[in-house]
């Protein structure tokens, strides 16, 4: 077993494209943890979704052997978090299972709203935080004002910050020894207590089943153990127990501070919880720790295939990601716009985004994404309370008594040359501001704003009126009443279920004149002129007409056109019978697709 | 005396109301126009007594295989046929008259090019049978005729259409319209000078991008600029049944206006989905026989269509076209003449096309009518008679 005060347990808290990635990759070569024809770049993002977007979905880990300039050699565990905010929870569990952060912030950039976010994670994970400026050979870095703005912003102290460059692999040996020197070993932790140990993340390998990365706190766990989940109750014998270096290395036990895995035959990712505790079947520990919540969807959207004959291969695309996603809820829909379909639930916008880019790649099926919405608490007249998860699935508002909606507070930060469209965005978006501070050339707005204004195109405006220079983060902040409605859109007097939205009644005309428009490009002109409206209830609060077809004829046809001729129309006819049919109007799919796009 | 047999085919034409025709295609033209999709080919030298020849003897076979009818009309279309020897088209002639029976009136009509050496041709075509031309002018603005690819221009197209007038019995020309930034002023302008010429049929279609024609490729590239939208062309449409009614030259077909009795009886038989004999390369033919309607398609390819020819038939292939087929063909050529389609005849061939449902809603929008016996389109409904037949189709 190893001495505690020879482990150090850390993760590494950045903003995209700050560096982490690469400063892991440096920490592991220049300790020889890998062969150096092994390296390659960003080693612990696994998932080429996570290279590409340079972001971190599943934890990971690796362990270390660091021989420190006092002679000892110690076990630096790395644990490699999402850095998403749509991965709080998971976030703040991987904290937890570590005592100390490094903070890497871009010399040349300064702090951004996630590194905010996840610092004051680790700040509530007690843990001991060392600067770490990235970046400083290049000619634009400022690490003076940088550390000043860290003090400042963040108020710990960054006098004696990691002056690095991941890139050239200039002031890693330093890193290293600020990992031993600053950082505290794990707390207390008593090899023969019953066991005790986090379970900080688990996924899904083809070979082993599903890998449970834990954390251990209490006691020792061994190969052969037969344990048992504390939250969910579920029972495995452990197959398999090993530390990541990053490649699998078989252990024979686990004592307190260490960080490893297991394998016991578990089938789902579903039956693991992130946070749950993991204990000894017999003679195991008496509570749970603390901080266990089971992941909630909070952003919902309809998956539907373009290709209504690929549905099946849609449900088993979604069956296999659901077995390794826990957060991820799916049920079947049926829309009379889209056909068959799945209604899914999402921890945010960027999860939402992740699954539908895995669908699209990896089973290679097309989707139509429909508006994002959230979860809207009804309060019925009758003292019941529903949760509306589509808004096609609205009672009659004669039978609601309010409508809550779910808020968020949202950090934002700017250059000050874009902060007045960055204000008049929030307010736009029903945004109450909460704070508004400046630090250096850059100001920091505090806004409580509805997720329903954010996970529309919320993300895309920002980037849009600040030139890409804002940086968003947010947390949920629980719900509020507001006056919502749902809108309604009627194409030719026949409602449109699928386009239907819950806006709040303020922001309704606009949202549904902007709605009607665009339907009136996509939609093709019929013999006869369509009225196109928004509703709400019986009221038309906009409305479009679309003019009937005026022309449609070939002008020249003689005897010799006959049999063409005829062929193009039939052929006409046929693209018709697979447009959608409201009533008398057919709408082709790709209206439905560019109606509900989110960036627009 | 009538034989029990011709009494039949009698019967036969009666149904098909449109006549009989000879359709002649000379597929070679000077050079080829940017809009057009028609099987035209640009060679450097045509043996025009090998291609009299190979047409007669094409003429001499269909007329083996439909005797005892009479022909109303005869046309020469391409391609340039003004391009044609007089002595081409006099050989061609020579065997359609020993191969049938002509009506007294026959129309014989040949498309011509209005420039200055097809002009001093007209004399020779005449003499050779031919009583009516139908000049492609195009456009009455030089600047419009060199873009749209055409050789001729406005002075020479007058003197052609001068000198035809006095050569023919009957003469009409080809306008194109809704042209590359055209307004519906400058259409106003136009077709009102085309109007004061004097001639008793005019041929006016909108522009059309056709695939696969030098117009559709710049098209696709997005570099065919200038073209109206559906609104202007719909204005044009209308303003183009104004301006040719006040003088008496009204619609008789989507594209073609003429004086009552000056149509073009040839054409009439293709939209009255009457027989008809289709000579030459690419050609399509449509001929009753034995209670059976025969489509034939000649080769496309002239070099190969001549081969073929004197081999024994330029046809690439013959086929039976099945009831539903004639059906459909019917409701999409007869619904372009105001006169409408007999449902009786329609329905025997196909008794799912247009249903009762469909033709009540399109009343209902007034763009066709119906009594009991025949289904028409409204003037308001000839613009969209695409989306109509469509909605009529099975």
């Amino acid at each position: 077993m190893i001495p505690l005060n020879r482990i150090r347990n850390f993760s590494i808290v950045a903003h995209i494209d700050h560096g982490k990635s690469t400063l892991a990759d440096r920490l592991i070569q220049l300790t020889g943890t890998v062969q150096e024809r092994d390296m390659k770049a960003q080693l612990l993002d696994a998932m080429d979704i996570e290279r590409e977007r340079g972001i971190t979905i599943k934890a990971n880990t690796v362990r270390i052997e660091y021989p420190a300039k006092d002679g000892e050699t110690y076990i630096l565990n790395l644990i490699d978090t999402p850095g998403h905010v749509d991965f709080a929870y998971e976030v703040s569990r991987s904290m937890r299972a570590v005592e100390g952060s490094l903070l890497v912030v871009d010399a040349t950039q300064g702090v951004e709203a996630q590194t905010l976010a996840n610092v004051y994670t680790a700040i509530d994970a007690d843990h001991e935080i060392v600067p770490v400026l990235n970046k400083i050979d290049l000619p634009a870095a400022e690490p003076e004002r940088v550390a000043e703005q860290i003090e400042d912003v963040i108020g710990i102290d960054a006098s004696d910050a990691c002056l690095i460059s991941a890139k050239t692999g200039i002031g890693i040996p330093d890193v290293l020894e600020a990992i031993v020197k600053r950082l505290p070993p794990p707390h207390g932790g008593d090899p023969d207590a019953p066991l005790k140990a986090m379970l900080v993340d688990s996924w899904y390998d083809p070979y082993l089943g599903v890998v449970v990365l834990i954390r251990v706190m209490d006691g020792t766990i061994r190969k052969g153990d037969n344990i048992r989940m504390m939250q969910t109750g579920a029972k495995y014998g452990v197959d398999k127990l090993g530390v990541f270096r990053p490649a699998m290395q078989d252990v024979k036990e686990l004592g307190p501070g260490e960080i490893g895995f297991f394998t016991g035959s578990i089938k789902q990712v579903r039956d693991t919880k992130v946070g749950d505790t993991i204990t000894t079947e017999k003679k195991g520990c008496e509570t749970p720790l603390p901080g266990f919540k089971p992941s909630v969807p909070v952003v919902f959207c309809g998956l539907f295939p373009v290709d209504s004959n690929e549905f099946e291969d849609l449900r088993d695309a979604i069956e296999k990601l659901a077995l390794n996603d826990a957060s991820f809820s799916y049920e079947m829909e049926t829309s009379a716009a889209l056909g068959f379909g799945f209604r899914c639930g999402f921890l945010g916008l960027l999860h939402l985004e992740v699954i539908r880019d895995r669908i699209e790649r990896e089973y290679n099926i097309e989707l139509i994404t429909t508006a994002p919405s959230v979860i809207y608490h009804l309060y019925m007249k009758d003292g019941e309370k529903i949760d509306l998860h589509n808004p096609a699935d609205m009672p009659d508002m004669s039978k609601v008594d309010h409508i809550e909606e779910p808020r968020i507070k949202a950090t934002i930060m700017v250059p000050d040359d874009y902060l007045g469209d960055v204000l008049k965005l929030c307010q736009d978006r029903r945004g109450l501001q909460l704070d508004l501070t400046y630090v250096g050339g850059r100001a920091m707005a505090v806004y409580d704003l509805p997720l329903n204004e954010v996970v529309f195109d919320f993300y895309d405006r920002l980037k849009s009126v600040t030139k890409g220079y804002a940086s968003f983060d947010y947390q949920m902040e629980g719900y509020r009443e507001d006056n919502l409605v749902k809108m309604q859109i009627l194409v030719n007097d026949e409602p449109v279920d699928a386009l239907s939205m819950m806006v709040h009644r303020d922001r309704a005309e606009m949202r549904g004149r902007a709605m009607c428009e665009k339907l009136k490009d996509l939609i093709p002109r019929h013999m006869f002129k369509i009225p196109i409206q928004a509703a709400i209830g019986g009221k038309v609060i906009a409305r479009e007409t679309l003019s009937a077809l005026r022309k449609d004829v070939t002008a020249k046809c003689y005897g010799g056109d006959a049999t063409r001729k005829k062929k193009l129309l039939e052929k006409q006819k046929a693209g018709k019978k697979k447009m959608r049919q409201f009533g008398k109007v057919e709408i082709p799919q790709e209206a439905f697709i560019s109606a509900l796009k989110m960036d627009s | 005396m009538h034989s029990g047999n011709s009494w039949r085919v009698v019967l036969t034409e009666n149904w098909q109301r449109g006549g009989f025709g000879l359709y002649v295609h000379w597929p070679f033209c000077a050079a080829k126009c940017p809009y057009c999709d028609f099987n035209s080919h640009v060679v450097p030298a045509v043996d025009q007594t090998r291609w009299a020849r190979a047409l007669a003897s094409e003429v001499r076979r269909a007329a083996e295989e439909t005797p005892g009818r009479v022909l109303s009309s005869i046309f020469f279309g391409g391609g340039t046929p003004s391009l044609m020897l007089p002595e081409t088209v006099a050989v061609v002639l020579d065997a359609a008259r020993q191969g049938w029976v002509w009506a007294n009136d026959i129309e014989i009509t040949l498309e011509a090019n209005p420039s200055s050496v097809e002009a001093e041709r007209f004399r020779g075509i005449a003499e050779a049978g031919v009583n009516r031309v139908s000049l492609g002018v195009q456009s009455l603005r030089d600047a419009d005729l060199r873009r749209l690819g055409r050789l001729h221009d406005v002075a020479e197209a007058k003197t052609a259409i001068r000198v035809a007038r006095e050569t023919f019995q009957r003469v009409s020309f080809d306008l194109i319209y809704a042209r590359q930034d055209q307004t519906l002023e400058d259409w106003r302008t136009e077709l009102t000078e085309a109007l004061s010429m004097g001639v008793d049929h005019l041929s006016l279609y909108q522009l059309t991008i056709e695939q696969g024609t030098a117009f559709g490729d710049r098209f696709n590239a997005g570099r065919l600029r200038g073209l109206p939208g559906e609104d202007l062309s719909a204005d044009m449409y209308e303003l183009t049944q104004e301006l040719c009614g006040a003088p008496g030259l009204p619609a008789y077909e989507i594209s073609n206006h003429a004086r009552p009795g000056a149509e073009s009886r040839h054409n009439l038989i293709y939209w009255r989905y009457g027989d008809w004999v289709g000579i030459g390369p690419g050609a399509h033919g449509r001929v009753t026989h034995a209670h059976q309607r025969r489509a034939n398609e000649g080769w496309k390819q002239p070099a190969k269509w001549i081969e073929a020819a004197e081999a024994g038939t330029g046809d690439r292939q013959v086929s039976v076209i099945d009831p539903q087929n004639m059906a459909g063909e019917y409701l999409m050529m007869g619904l372009r003449i105001p006169e409408g389609i007999d449902l009786g005849v329609l329905h025997g061939w196909d008794p799912q096309i247009a249903p009762e449902s469909a033709i009540r809603e399109l009343e209902g929008l007034g763009l066709v009518w119906k009594t009991e016996t025949a289904l028409g389109v409204t003037p308001e409904g000839r613009l969209v008679l695409n989306s109509i037949v469509k909605a009529l189709l099975p």
